[in-house]
């Protein structure tokens, strides 16, 4: 019986569908069968964060609906063979399907998949509602300003007040070379202000910009600092013990040297 | 600006954010409705008008954050300023 995990933030552009890939691709890699759904009716991109946006047919409204069966929505990745995408409706409403159908359609992908990850859509409507309806624990991405935090207070407020109570935060989007002036909260400022476990903390990578593009995901390539930061974060949904990464690498001494002789 | 502060060190934006954020998040948390806080202050000043005269266009009654002693953590705080006008003695000689 697998685990189902959503990744959720109440603001948008925060990094969630970001996370969803690269934290799912993470899981894969360690040879888990995984699961990512995308939740967010009428605004799907996860399939094109993971370069899949071509070979959708069915979608998860569909399933629900019984226009097709679960296995032909089912989308296989390109890299990982034990890596599958759910995709969602663009063409139709978060009100296409109900918390109570989700509840089923998880319950049925538990079965089948160690992780069913879930990429919530933003907001705590409907849409938020659908996602949590079947869910074991939370994902709760954050970057390390004032509105996304305080969304992410509220999104935790509700995730306890629907008995979802094994909850964990990312910070998203850290700019070390700011938190050193004091110009940027730091990752320990975000977690005495939110009171919730640290699961991982992720740089801001112009690498995360060029893997997205591409439609890969950044996740265990060592020579990125949020390759390295989601694979960590994978690991510890696995329960290993990894030690939070030092972020500010990227302008070390020994880096620069590095880079030079690289080219 | 005079030659204090000069060298008075302005805040960082970044502890500024965290401070902004402590107070906004106890009273997002604590989620009291304009409702609520009414029916509070209604209580409260029953209960005390049972032994007291206060003075009602007085009283103020609001909900804010206080600073633990000894460590940096704010607690919400429900802060009632209740002016007395007289004691009520029959009240008080029953004891």
């Amino acid at each position: 019986m697998g685990e189902v995990i959503v990744v959720t933030s109440g603001k948008g552009g925060v990094g969630k569908t970001t996370t969803t890939a690269n934290v799912g691709t993470g899981l894969a890699m360690m040879n888990k069968k995984v699961v990512l759904v995308d939740t967010d009716i009428g605004l799907r991109n996860l399939d094109l964060v993971l370069g899949l946006e071509n070979r959708i047919v069915y979608t998860l409204v569909d399933v629900v609906e019984n226009n097709c069966r679960l296995k032909q929505a089912l989308i296989k990745d390109k890299r990982f063979d034990n890596l599958y995408l759910l995709p969602c409706a663009q063409t139709r409403e978060k009100t296409a399907v109900s918390p109570e159908q989700m509840k089923k359609l998880t319950e049925e992908l538990k079965a089948e998949f160690d992780y069913v990850i879930l990429d919530c859509p933003a907001g705590i409507e409907q849409g938020f509602k659908n996602a949590i309806a079947g869910v074991d624990r939370a994902l709760v991405v954050t970057t390390p300003e004032v509105s996304a935090i305080r969304d992410a207070d509220r999104i935790i407020g509700l995730l306890e007040a629907n008995g979802i109570s094994d909850n964990a935060l990312i910070v998203n989007r850290i700019r070390m070379d700011l938190v050193k002036k004091g110009e940027m909260m730091s990752i320990d400022d975000v977690v005495d202000v939110l009171a919730i476990k640290l699961i991982g903390a992720v740089p801001d990578d112009e690498n995360i910009v060029i893997a997205t593009n591409q439609g890969e995901p950044l996740v265990g390539r060592e020579d990125t600092l949020a390759g390295r930061a989601y694979m960590n974060i994978s690991k510890r949904i696995l329960g290993e013990e990894v030690p939070l990464m030092n972020l500010d690498e990227g302008n070390s001494f020994w880096k620069r040297l590095r880079d030079l002789f690289r080219g | 600006m005079n030659l204090l502060d000069f060298f008075r060190k302005k805040p960082s934006s970044g502890s500024v954010a965290k401070d902004r954020l402590q107070l906004l998040l106890v009273s997002d948390r604590s989620a009291c409705s304009p409702e609520m806080m009414q029916a509070i202050r209604d209580d409260i000043i029953a209960v005390i008008s049972k032994y007291m005269d206060v003075d009602m266009d007085d009283i103020n009654i609001e909900l804010t954050t206080t600073e633990v002693d000894g460590s940096r953590k704010a607690v919400p705080t429900l802060y009632a300023n209740i002016p007395i006008k007289d004691v009520k003695r029959d009240k008080g000689t029953q004891s």
